[in-house]
């Protein structure tokens, strides 16, 4: 079928940002080549949900049944399976995010169907589909064609396109019949939880300290402490630091940790995965240190230090401790 | 428990100024350092970690041509008991298929109770390798795997999802788990560590060996038929501070003050 398929995410009754940044990429590949676009819905108890996707596609395919209650792979596997068996989707989209990082490899083996996960743009030239990757953390574009195939996977990465719940579309709804629950491999959803009880809360920061691996080790975090303090800011960090353990998850940056939009960022030794992008770029101000000159916090920062950080900080501490 | 685990050798791309290729289909290798793929390391770790805990042994194994070994090294120095290299003769230009499709002939008479993968290669970062693999060999799987606990024939795992939120998932074992950043502290391993495992043999294979015909893996058994690479475009960007170091700091500190309200 010509048709471009969205598989809808959401968690406690309220859609992921994900599902409408899909469904504006599948409406636009959509007009360009006059495929109709539909929305996938697995869950249970979802049709209010579904009302709120009828304006963002041509249908929305709601399959609702207790075992889809929560995200697990074995059901969603066995659900797209048959969906994407029965319509035959030209291209299906999936969120490259906790959810679809984790159904989409498989369901490609599964079904033998060409997938290119984490893609920021795709585009379709003549017989070809086109997907655009960032690699190398963000230092290069990668712009890959694909071999010709009747269908393909894609997984998006979140924040490549705007998210819009109203597209000028009155989608129909379909109800779907959830398939028999066989060759399940015994996975099961037990919990949400919080990953931590935090010490601060960044997110209501209004000037924060972000350190970096550019820091380079614990020993060096006190210099950095003390610049906030001579500013009034609090610290936070991107991934590496909270790997390390060197500060506390609740103090990371980005995707899995929090978003924040304070007065100003000053980004001390982070390169700038987009990860860590998406929980900073909002910020007013945006200040990056950084060695390397191509890293790409710079190209989302309003201010730009190319040095190390080691040599900055002690005379830009300087510079309040004087008044 | 016995253990396998997936490894891979990567550039070290954090500090580097990359370049491309005349040709745009790869970046210049020849002045980066390669290590052990950081997700990889951390999945070593939980590997060594659970044997230490629980016995049993861990098995490492890559696909990669002969300094590749260098990784496996790291992993033995690290505590894993055995090694397995998958030489990648036949592998050239092989999508996240065909690398699950060569570790899956090379895993599937081993017995074990648990493979980790680490969740994504730090190099083009498909994540797709460990789940591909999970699901050739019909294991039940985790991906993002940031906490185990080990049951009576289950593990119960925590996966990372976003916004500080997490999920604990139960699998029967064997299991597949893709490892993300963090779930440990791994062990620094010396040059002398290594040293000390120098001889322990590394059991080599090839695609042939493996039974693996061209249409499976390569360029023949990719869905992808060119990558082209390109510098990102710059865009706006930052305004770069210039001048001496206290004249970027004096700009600086100006800058704080106005927009941040500091005093």
């Amino acid at each position: 079928m010509d048709e471009i398929l969205v598989l809808a995410e959401h968690r406690d009754g309220e859609f992921r940002d994900i599902t409408f940044e899909m469904l504006s990429a599948a409406n636009r590949l959509g007009s360009e080549h006059g495929l109709a676009t539909a929305t996938l819905l697995l869950g249970h108890g979802v049709s209010p949900l579904a009302e709120g996707l009828k304006q963002a596609c041509d249908r929305v395919l709601m399959m609702e049944d207790p075992e889809l209650a929560h995200y697990n792979a074995d059901q969603y596997l066995a659900a797209m399976e048959t969906v994407i068996h029965e319509r035959k989707p030209f291209l299906t989209l999936i969120g490259h995010t906790a959810l679809g990082m984790d159904v989409a490899p498989a369901i490609s083996m599964r079904l033998s169907l060409p997938l290119v996960t984490d893609c920021v743009d795709v585009t379709i030239e003549g017989e070809e589909l086109r997907a655009l990757r960032q690699i190398y953390g963000g230092k290069i574009n990668a712009q890959l064609t694909m071999k010709p195939s009747d269908q393909y996977l894609i997984s998006v990465r979140p924040g490549s396109f705007a998210a819009e719940a109203e597209q000028g579309k009155s989608g129909e709804l379909e109800a779907l019949s959830a398939p028999a629950w066989k060759d399940l491999k015994g996975r099961r959803f037990l919990e949400y939880a919080e990953a931590e009880l935090e010490d601060i809360d960044i997110a209501a920061a209004d000037i924060l300290v972000s350190i970096g691996r550019g820091i380079g080790k614990p020993e060096n975090i006190p210099l950095a402490q003390e610049f906030a303090d001579a500013i009034g800011a609090t610290m936070s960090c991107s991934r590496p630091v909270a790997d390390e353990q060197w500060l506390p998850k609740s103090r990371q940056v980005g995707t899995s940790g929090k978003t924040v939009r304070p007065k100003v960022y000053i980004a001390l030794g982070i390169s700038g995965a987009y990860q860590h992008q998406v929980g900073m770029k909002n910020a007013d101000t945006i200040i990056a240190v950084n060695k390397d000159p191509l890293a790409p916090i710079f190209t989302i920062a309003h201010y730009g230090i190319v040095d190390d950080l080691l040599k900055v900080l002690p005379v830009l501490k300087e510079k309040f401790a004087t008044r | 428990m016995n253990i396998v685990v997936c490894v891979k050798q990567v550039p070290e791309v954090t500090d580097a100024e990359l370049e491309i290729k005349d040709d745009g289909t790869e970046i210049l290798t020849e002045d980066l350092e390669f290590d052990i793929n950081e997700w990889d390391n951390y999945a070593v770790e939980e590997a060594v970690r659970l044997k230490e805990a629980y016995g049993g042994a861990v098995t490492v194994v890559t696909l990669g041509d002969e300094d590749a070994e260098d990784v496996l090294r790291t992993a033995l120095a690290m505590g894993a008991d055995e090694a397995i290299r998958i030489d990648t003769e036949g592998f050239e230009l092989s999508d996240a298929g065909g690398i699950a499709r060569g570790l899956f002939r090379a895993l599937r008479d081993i017995p074990f109770d648990l493979l980790l993968t680490g969740a994504q290669g730090s190099d083009d970062g498909w994540a797709a390798v460990g789940l591909m693999l999970a699901e050739l060999l019909g294991l039940p799987y985790a991906s993002l795997v940031v906490a185990i606990e080990v049951g009576e024939g289950k593990i119960t795992v925590h996966r990372e999802l976003e916004s500080n939120t997490q999920e604990r998932v139960e699998l029967p074992l064997p299991a597949a788990l893709t490892i993300q950043t963090g779930i440990n502290n791994p062990r620094y391993v010396s040059i002398m560590g290594i040293q000390k495992v120098r001889r322990i043999e590394i059991k080599e294979t090839t695609s042939n060996e493996l039974g693996l015909s061209e249409a499976e893996i390569g360029s023949q058994g990719s869905t992808v038929t060119s990558q082209r690479l390109s510098p990102p475009p710059v865009g706006e960007g930052a305004e770069i501070l210039s001048g001496s170091l206290d004249e970027i700091c004096e700009k600086t500190a100006q800058i704080i003050r106005d927009k941040g309200g500091v005093i």
